[in-house]
């Protein structure tokens, strides 16, 4: 039976690179995947596509591509990242820059581009999932709406000859799928198939997540050697056959335990986890270790894809402002609850104009709340959080200014005051008909 | 005796949603977890964080339990004012739920 092994090299936007480079010289793998765009990330990225038509992308693609194109070239080892960002093609474009700026002017370089699909929402006024309302009630705090796609451009352009894939915003397990699909000509509606190979992507998109990261707890979860975490290999057959594996002598582990939690991970109904290629079922999932760091993972199950495909939107919400100051030493947190008081009531007095605030104590209600908190110890020191939604930047600024003010005018000894006022950029979501994306995929030269 | 005793947890996020899995490390300790971390209890524990619904969703096969807790993230990981917008802290609460400590079951 032919084998895949497929490499994570990030998790995130700003990750680790070190691990990706490890992965490339000592993995064996035949496929690299960097998986590095949050939810919100492109509605920041078409911002800056707005000011600099040539901006969009990754900030850290050139950074990647340069530790590991010279690599993974001389290996074969494939590409697939979601770095395009808000603008693919330049990525791309960049890319193909930097492999000729390496002397590696061969490699085979494309972008799938079409999840932009702002007009088709405008058009039909998609409702929004996460609120009451529509897409033309955004009005002009719309910025963006970016798509999920599926895997099939990215085994289309695979299949196509490239080196390096480079997508916009797609399904995160699907940027790993796609390699399955390519390697092993599999159906797209052999939904089981699809389903399993959808686990496998899902375990992997986190990268460190599933090496040990995001797991330690001393006493009860040990993990060696965090700082030099290994990023994982998925060994996947060409019948869906998974095992979880990394790099030997790599910090981390890989354990039945960190794979469980890392396949509930932003789980919620595990029968229906709903991707553009398919609605996977992880419910019968099952996760057996066959060896040190090596996890055997299966039984993932699939049906029929949704019909629609899952937009995030990206508008500007309001703006918030910020402030803190530290206590410590006896009576602290009583003069971190009066200091919280004092600035209730400041913005009350001042007229600042908030549509919410929060004030906190942070090492003691900060996480959780009041209630979870009262189970605690007095702590030795404290810091006041206060913070407050407001419409514009000015009303945002006034809040850390009625923060500092505790300077001279709060409770004894308060010390470390930082403020911020910031614009917020969220996300939420609609859901298009699928046939209203339509993907392309584009060669650029190498 | 409490939770982490015999479960480990990671919390996820989507949105205004959390999901917080609680796994048996012993899957012999399965039923315990079926029987005493019920939705009615996880939303108790997180009054005041939690407020939409629990629901729980239970996979046998990894010994595992999941639940997901609507609004609960302060409108949403993009836009809320709390400091840790993504919740991710919130599977170490869950961990200090006090089980009943009949382990012949």
């Amino acid at each position: 039976m032919r084998t895949i092994r497929i490499g994570s090299g990030a998790g995130y936007s700003g990750d680790r690179i070190e691990p990706a480079v490890e992965l490339a010289e000592k993995g064996d793998i035949h496929y690299l995947v960097f998986e590095c765009l949050g939810e919100r990330t492109v509605a920041l990225a078409q911002q800056s596509r707005m000011k600099n038509p040539d901006s969009g992308y990754d900030p850290l693609l050139e950074e990647r591509m340069r530790a590991v194109l010279p690599i993974c070239a001389s290996k074969g080892i494939k590409i697939v990242t979601n770095m395009g960002a808000a603008n693919p093609l330049a990525a791309a474009r960049k890319t193909a820059e930097i492999a000729r700026s390496l002397g590696l002017p061969s490699l085979k370089i494309a972008a799938v581009i079409g999840d932009e699909v702002l007009d088709a929402c405008k058009d039909g006024d998609l409702p929004i999932m996460e609120f009451d309302g529509s897409i033309k009630q955004l009005g002009n705090r719309l910025l963006s709406a970016n798509a999920y796609l599926g895997a099939e451009p990215i085994a289309q352009a695979l299949t196509g000859g490239a080196d390096i894939v480079i997508t916009g915003r797609a399904s995160d397990p699907a940027l790993f799928l796609a390699t399955m699909i390519h390697a092993f000509g599999w159906a797209m509606d052999d939904w089981n198939l699809l389903g399993q190979g959808t686990v496998a992507g899902h375990l992997l998109e986190c990268a460190g997540q599933i090496t040990g990261g995001y797991f330690a707890d001393p006493g009860y979860k040990n993990i060696p050697d965090l700082a030099r975490l290994g990023f994982p290999i998925g060994e996947v057959g060409e019948d869906g056959a998974l095992v979880i594996t990394k790099v030997a002598g790599s910090g981390g582990a890989v354990t039945a335990q960190t794979c469980k939690e890392q396949l509930l991970y932003e789980v919620h109904d595990p029968t229906r986890y709903l991707q553009p290629d398919v609605t996977a079922d992880f419910s019968q999932v099952r996760v057996e270790e066959i060896a040190r760091d090596r996890v055997r993972v299966s039984g993932g199950r699939g049906t029929e894809r949704p019909a629609t495909l899952k937009v995030s939107v990206g508008y500007v919400d309001s703006y918030i402002g910020e402030g803190q100051i530290s206590y410590a030493g006896p009576g602290s947190l009583a003069r971190g609850r009066l200091a919280l008081e004092i600035v209730r009531e400041r913005l009350k007095l001042t007229g600042v104009a908030a549509s919410e605030l929060r004030f906190d104590l942070i090492g003691v209600d900060a996480l959780h709340g009041a209630n979870l908190a009262a189970r605690g110890n007095e702590p030795y020191e404290v810091r006041v959080r206060v913070a407050g939604r407001t419409e514009n930047l000015r009303e945002a600024v006034r809040i850390g200014n009625e923060v500092e003010t505790l300077y001279t005018n709060g409770p004894a000894a308060g010390g470390g005051v930082f403020k911020s006022a910031r614009d917020v950029v969220a996300v939420a979501s609609v859901l298009l008909p699928r046939e209203l994306a339509r993907p392309q995929v584009h060669f650029v030269g190498g | 005796m409490k939770l982490r005793e015999i479960a480990h947890s990671r919390t996820g996020d989507k949105g205004n949603t959390s999901n917080i899995s609680v796994i048996a490390y012993d899957e012999g300790h399965y039923p315990l977890l079926l029987a005493q971390v019920t939705s009615a209890r996880v939303r108790a524990h997180f009054a005041g964080v939690v407020e939409g619904e629990v629901v729980r969703y239970e996979l046998p096969s990894i010994a595992a339990l999941n639940f997901v807790m609507t609004q609960t993230l302060g409108g949403g990981v993009t836009r809320s004012l709390a400091l840790d917008a993504h919740g991710k802290s919130l599977s170490s609460a869950l961990l200090d739920l006090e089980i009943e400590d009949d382990l012949s079951t």
